[in-house]
């Protein structure tokens, strides 16, 4: 069925929207399996769709992020199978030093030849369709991601096939991290739709690395993806996203994330030059008392970047804590975006939620829009945002260089030094010198 | 060493240094004293290659090199090293890292490879006992919430690590209590030797009993009006400057 999509779509190549050709391909069309529990969902997620469209910079949400230019774009391939390229090269994923479990995504698809991470005990990865069948599939798929009003997330529900399930076991502590590694490899412009699930079950520990790069020979891509994350009782997660994709590349990641009690979360989320287009959505619910949560981000951007970073901590319990910080460095005439939504529900009692929000503009023609959202219903709280839009520090500047550090290097140093209370507080020592490493190339780049 | 000849500087159009002549030879430490405003830090940050001042006139020679030709970090790694009046704070950088890349860039600057790890940390070490500097400063961020003193004497540390040619102490002793004084005097001292030079800018004649210098120059309204030796500085001590004043009016309005 899915090679007949292909052909359709190869025929009927005119220039039409994406919204068209989606509706027109999968209207009455949906992708069908086992067990058919899914297509009813399918089925009230692609309505949702079709009514609500592509957002548009009208809405609040997208107001600085306008996605219509790529959804009007050209005419997208809606099926990465034949299209992948198996000549692969993972160099530019490659984190000296670590040491890990290899998982690795082609175009959204689990490629187990370049894979490692099969057998490992107490720990289950597969393609997310065969995991259709299992019970914490049933629980979870759709149970929260499908709440918000993210039109991408709907569209994904409707029509993903592809996507990485992790299941992490009662009490397992997993030896090494999880790397994975999503390739961008398609030569025809691809709009990749990517779902993923990952589990962590009571009282397990996990580190799940996420890196997005792109094969040399591709060609424009749209990656439309949608990772829900469990975090159960008493179980632990540190999840990292490396974006380092090339410019070809374009993003919609929703990240929700349900966290069960005494549960914690640290997200990593990292972005440098390249990828033309990076939406992050990074949804974290506290569903139950004595959750913690970390949200840190670094995003360096250069060119013409445009890079979103969209969050939500919703406190719905009492006697939680939620610590967000996010640093945006923007360069040449690239634009980033940082809105952080705070939710303290009138539940959720003795909360401690702080969010920090620093950016360095240095591309004289580059922006920044930042904004903090609080929206309290408790009263017994403690809550604290702040932001703040600067330059570099010119005194500093010299001052290191009248010890005799060159001008380029006196910046890197500055940066490292604004990037510092994110960086360190990295869990990974060796992603972290990774990320500084990345951050130095950045700039020379840029 | 460094020759000034008729250095004319200006900051936003104000014109603060007007015609400045100094001499100074290796081996030798100089005091500049003088009011406030006179423009002794303006010319630290000139020889130091500030942006913000602007040279209008005049030359400035390193062992016959044109300094003002130079970025900063190039003087630095041709051995000026000024002492900061107010030295920033840098968090996140931290200030051994900081050394490092400063140590490394001035080798690299001079055809040296970079440091070895081990002789980079006796080195460390060992000047840090020279100027007591607590070891818990020196891996923390770079000035960060340190006390006044403890900048002031991270600047000498930091003098002490870079070896410079030149050195210019900016007011390193204000801020700094009794033991401080004697042990940055102290760390000065030892730092002292024929092939290198200093320009200590104080107010306090106190300082000077501890580092004793060849010459005391007063700079006043952008020029140096006096020069002498340790006894000007007795003097000035003694009679404050309106005196100086005085007659330095008088002859200009002649
Ligand atoms: N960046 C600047 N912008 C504007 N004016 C400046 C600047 N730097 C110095 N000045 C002015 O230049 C004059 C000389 O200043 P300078 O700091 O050199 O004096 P000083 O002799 O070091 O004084 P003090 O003894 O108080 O340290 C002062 O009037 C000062 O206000
Ligand atoms: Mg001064």
């Amino acid at each position: 069925m899915l090679d007949e999509v292909a052909t359709d779509i190869m025929i009927t190549q005119v220039s039409d929207s994406l919204y068209t050709q989606l509706i027109k391909t999968y209207g009455g069309n949906l992708p069908s399996s086992e067990p058919h529990s899914l297509d009813e969902i399918r089925k009230q997620a692609f309505e949702r769709f079709k009514s609500a469209g592509f957002p548009t910079v009208k809405q609040e949400d997208w107001k600085y992020t306008n996605v219509q230019p790529l959804v009007n774009r050209q005419h997208y391939v809606l099926d990465a199978e034949t299209l992948s390229s198996d000549d692969l090269s993972l160099d530019k994923a490659v984190i000296p030093g670590l040491d890990a479990y290899r998982v690795v995504m082609v175009d959204g698809r689990y490629n187990a030849k370049l894979s490692t991470a099969a057998d490992i005990h107490g720990l289950s990865i597969m393609p997310i369709d065969q995991a259709f069948d299992r019970l914490c599939f049933a629980k979870y798929f759709a149970e929260y991601a499908d709440k918000t009003d993210n039109p991408f997330v709907a569209l994904n529900t409707a029509l993903f096939t592809s996507g990485l399930f992790i299941e992490v076991g009662k009490n397992v502590q997993l030896q090494k991290p999880i790397h994975v590694i999503h390739v961008a490899s398609a030569m025809k412009p691809l709009f990749a739709q990517v779902r993923n699930l990952y589990v962590i079950s009571t009282f397990a520990e996990a580190e799940i690395i996420e890196s997005f790069i792109t094969d040399e020979g591709a060609a424009h891509n749209l990656n439309n993806t949608v990772s829900e994350v469990v975090v159960r009782e008493s179980a632990k997660l540190q999840h990292y996203y490396l974006q380092v994709a090339g410019a070809q590349g374009n993003y919609l990641n929703h990240t929700e994330v349900y966290q069960e009690k005494h549960s914690l979360y640290n997200h990593y989320n990292c972005t440098f030059p390249g990828a033309a287009f990076v939406r992050n959505n990074i949804n974290v619910r506290l569903g139950d008392s004595e959750v913690e949560s970390h949200l840190y981000g670094v995003t360096l951007t250069a060119g013409n970047q445009l890079v979103d970073n969209h969050t939500i901590v919703d406190h719905r319990e009492p006697h939680c804590e939620s610590y967000e910080w996010y640093k945006n460095i923007t360069q040449d005439t690239s634009t980033a975006v940082f809105n952080g939504k705070i939710f303290v529900r009138p539940d959720a009692q003795k909360t401690n939620a702080f969010q920090q929000n620093n950016n360095m503009l240095i591309g004289e023609k580059s922006a920044v829009y930042t904004k903090p959202q609080l929206e309290i219903f408790a009263d017994d709280v403690k809550c604290s945002h702040g932001c703040t839009i600067g330059q570099f520090d010119n005194e500093a500047l010299f001052y290191l260089r009248a010890r005799g550090i060159s001008e380029a290097q006196a910046r890197v140093l500055l940066v490292h030094a604004f990037a510092f209370d994110v960086t360190s507080r990295f869990a990974n020592a060796t992603v972290r010198e990774y990320v500084e490493h990345l951050v130095e190339q950045g700039l020379k780049a840029g | 060493m460094l020759s000034i000849r008729n250095l004319h500087a200006s900051v936003e159009d104000k014109q603060i240094l007007k015609g400045l002549d100094l001499e100074v030879k290796a081996g030798e430490v100089h005091a500049i004293m003088g009011p406030n405003g006179s423009g002794k830090s303006t010319l630290g940050n000139v020889l130091a290659g500030r942006e913000a001042y602007e040279v209008t006139e005049g030359e400035v020679l390193l062992d016959g090199k044109d300094l003002l030709d130079l970025s900063p970090e190039d003087r630095a790694r041709e051995g000026v090293f000024l002492a900061f009046q107010y030295p920033v704070e840098i968090p996140g950088v931290s200030n051994i890292n900081f050394l490092k890349t400063a140590l490394n860039e001035v080798r690299a600057y001079k055809g040296l490879p970079p440091m070895e790890a081990k002789e980079f940390l006796s080195r460390v070490k060992e000047k840090q006992k020279l100027v007591k500097f607590d070891a818990k400063l020196a891996n923390r961020s770079l000035n960060e919430g340190f006390s006044g003193g403890e900048k002031k004497r991270n600047e000498i540390f930091q003098l002490a690590m870079l070896e410079p040619k030149l050195a210019i102490l900016d007011e390193t002793d204000s801020g700094l209590d009794i033991d401080a004084l004697r042990i940055v005097a102290g760390g000065v001292n030892q730092l002292r030797s024929n092939d290198n030079a200093f320009i200590v800018i104080t107010h306090y004649q106190r300082l000077l009993d501890y580092i004793v210098p060849d010459f005391v120059h007063v700079l006043y309204n952008g020029r140096i009006v006096r020069s002498g030796t340790k006894e000007l500085a007795l003097e000035l001590e003694e009679k404050g400057y309106d005196w100086i004043k005085e007659t330095v009016d008088a002859e200009g309005t002649v």
